[in-house]
């Protein structure tokens, strides 16, 4: 796995720039990687990624963004408003997390 | 007397009647199989029916002829799982206890799931295809329409044999070809993944196909609703897909008891450990086939696969012992392309497709990734081998690792290809 070095903080990635351990994130750098893709992190993101962040914890698998709206309360339509066309990659993205799992 | 209850007399459940029947002695088990019905319907050729190729009482057989004896069947729905009792209650009152319980009652279309989508459209322009219903209406439907924009749309991921509404784009193209009329037909494929499939090396495959058939694909395309007055799908994102003829996969959920039980996901599937296929909250439960939450493809060859490692580890854990078999999400399908050729795609939970060929005596051997004629046959020809061989819990003489993959063939593993 590549080393990459985010504002100060090192961390492992994969090729397409996902974070591959989950204790090399922190809050400092969820907004490090939401600049990278031109989002600047309000309340309303900060629940969804602290949802997901949780959910993971306790699953091992990233939550889809069904799972967001129906277990983390946060509907899909306003997934899209926070995080624009692919809110369930960014979200995972700026979380840490591996991309969702694309279904099989 | 020990007794065994399996919710599911479709595919998964009734291969696990079978195969369990042999290996629970008589005197100490009892095995019983609750369905809401007496009808098994061959789900693979439900694909055809809207073209023709079936009509549909060729695709529905009685639950009963694939359960062996010493198998009851109890015809019911059920109300709920209460799992701490260890007890099945039926909506009719009903109370069944058990010791031991599998879950394979697999995944339904749920297109009341989506606004708009079951309004005064559906079945006169918006068509599903995976019930009975559905594929005999689109047959009709298809006898007689005169062409114009068909939207072949995928709700959201995951669906029942992932690879089947590619497969209905590619068959109604030879379909309206055949008729004289594809000049007439507009195409789109909508689909919520980001290419044709799932997997990076059959998306490409198929993604060119699907763009050599003039078919154009809607990727990324997560539906909001259906707008039934103007035809219209419309995105999370306010995009906008017009359609006269939209052949929808819906919204699939595992069955409603068992969010009632409090046993199942968000998508009310049965959570499981994806190697033993043990329920994770209750080690007296198993699941088998669609119904469970396991990352590998929702099909028939996944629930055949998986079978053998449910019933070893089935027989350690009543018998006290460990249970040391793990599944690897082995899946196949054969994927009909039209015009009477096929391919077959062969993948596990860490392997891609890959292509190659897939020995089959007799009659193979099947393209891995390729288009050919022996893999259209080799589809039609399962239906023979679904009934008769696979409902038995009877093997075929294949290999059932991923092929191509890092393991190597092992001659006691021997299994059948489905049609996911």
């Amino acid at each position: 796995m590549p080393v990459t070095t985010l504002d100060g903080h090192t961390v492992h990635i994969d090729d397409e720039g996902f974070l591959t351990d989950y204790d090399e994130w922190d809050e400092d750098l969820a907004k490090v990687l939401a600049a990278n893709i031109g989002i600047d992190l309000g309340e309303e993101h900060w629940k969804v990624i602290r949802f997901l962040r949780s959910d993971y914890k306790e699953r091992g698998e990233t939550a889809t963004t069904r799972r967001v709206q129906t277990v983390g309360g946060v509907p899909v339509k306003e997934q899209f408003t926070l995080f624009p066309n692919k809110p369930g990659k960014k979200m995972a993205y700026i979380a840490g997390l591996p991309k969702p799992r694309g279904c099989v | 007397m020990k007794r065994l209850l399996i919710l599911g007399g479709g595919t998964a459940g009734t291969i696990a009647a079978n195969k369990l029947r042999r290996r629970l002695p008589r005197d100490d088990w009892s095995i019983t199989v609750v369905d809401k019905d007496d009808e098994h319907v061959y789900q693979p050729g439900l694909l055809f029916l809207p073209f023709g190729v079936y009509r549909p009482e060729e695709l529905v057989k009685p639950r009963r002829n694939f359960l062996p004896h010493g198998v009851d069947l109890i015809v019911g729905y059920i109300d709920m799982v209460k799992a701490s009792d260890n007890q099945v209650i039926l909506s009719d009152g009903r109370t069944l206890d058990y010791d031991y319980l599998l879950v394979a009652t697999g995944t339904s279309p749920r297109p009341d799931q989506t606004p708009g989508m079951t309004s005064d459209e559906w079945r006169q322009s918006i068509f599903d295809f995976y019930t009975l219903d559905g594929a005999t209406a689109l047959r009709d439907k298809l006898a007689n329409w005169a062409g114009g924009r068909l939207v072949v749309h995928v709700t959201e991921m995951p669906i029942k044999c992932p690879v089947a509404p590619l497969e209905f784009a590619f068959t109604a193209d030879a379909f309206f070809e055949q008729r004289g009329i594809r000049g007439k037909v507009d195409i789109t494929y909508v689909t919520p993944l980001d290419g044709a499939f799932t997997r990076p090396t059959a998306s490409k495959q198929l993604g060119g196909m699907l763009h050599d058939r003039g078919i154009k694909i809607e990727p990324d395309f997560v539906i909001d609703r259906v707008d039934p007055e103007n035809k219209a799908l419309i995105s999370m994102d306010e995009r906008v897909i017009p359609f006269d003829l939209l052949v929808t996969v819906p919204l699939n959920m595992g069955p409603e008891y068992l969010a009632r039980s409090g046993l199942g996901d968000e998508l009310n599937y049965l959570p499981v450990d994806k190697a033993t296929l043990q329920s994770k909250q209750y080690d007296n439960i198993f699941a088998l086939g669609d119904g469970s939450d396991i990352p590998t493809s929702k099909a028939g060859s996944v629930a055949h696969f998986s079978a053998d490692v449910l019933v070893e580890n089935f027989l350690a854990h009543v018998s006290g012992r460990p249970m040391s078999r793990a599944f690897d999400g082995h899946a196949n399908c054969f994927i009909e392309t039209g015009h009477d050729k096929g391919l077959l795609i062969d993948f596990d939970y860490a392997n891609e497709p890959l292509p190659g060929k897939y020995p089959l005596p007799f009659v193979g051997p099947f393209s891995l990734l390729d288009e050919s004629r022996v893999n259209h046959l080799g589809k039609l020809a399962f239906r023979w081998a679904y009934w008769n061989l696979l409902m038995h819990g009877r093997p075929l003489p294949l290999p059932s690792h991923q092929l191509g993959g890092p393991q190597k063939p092992r001659a006691d593993r021997l299994a059948t290809p489905g049609r996911s």
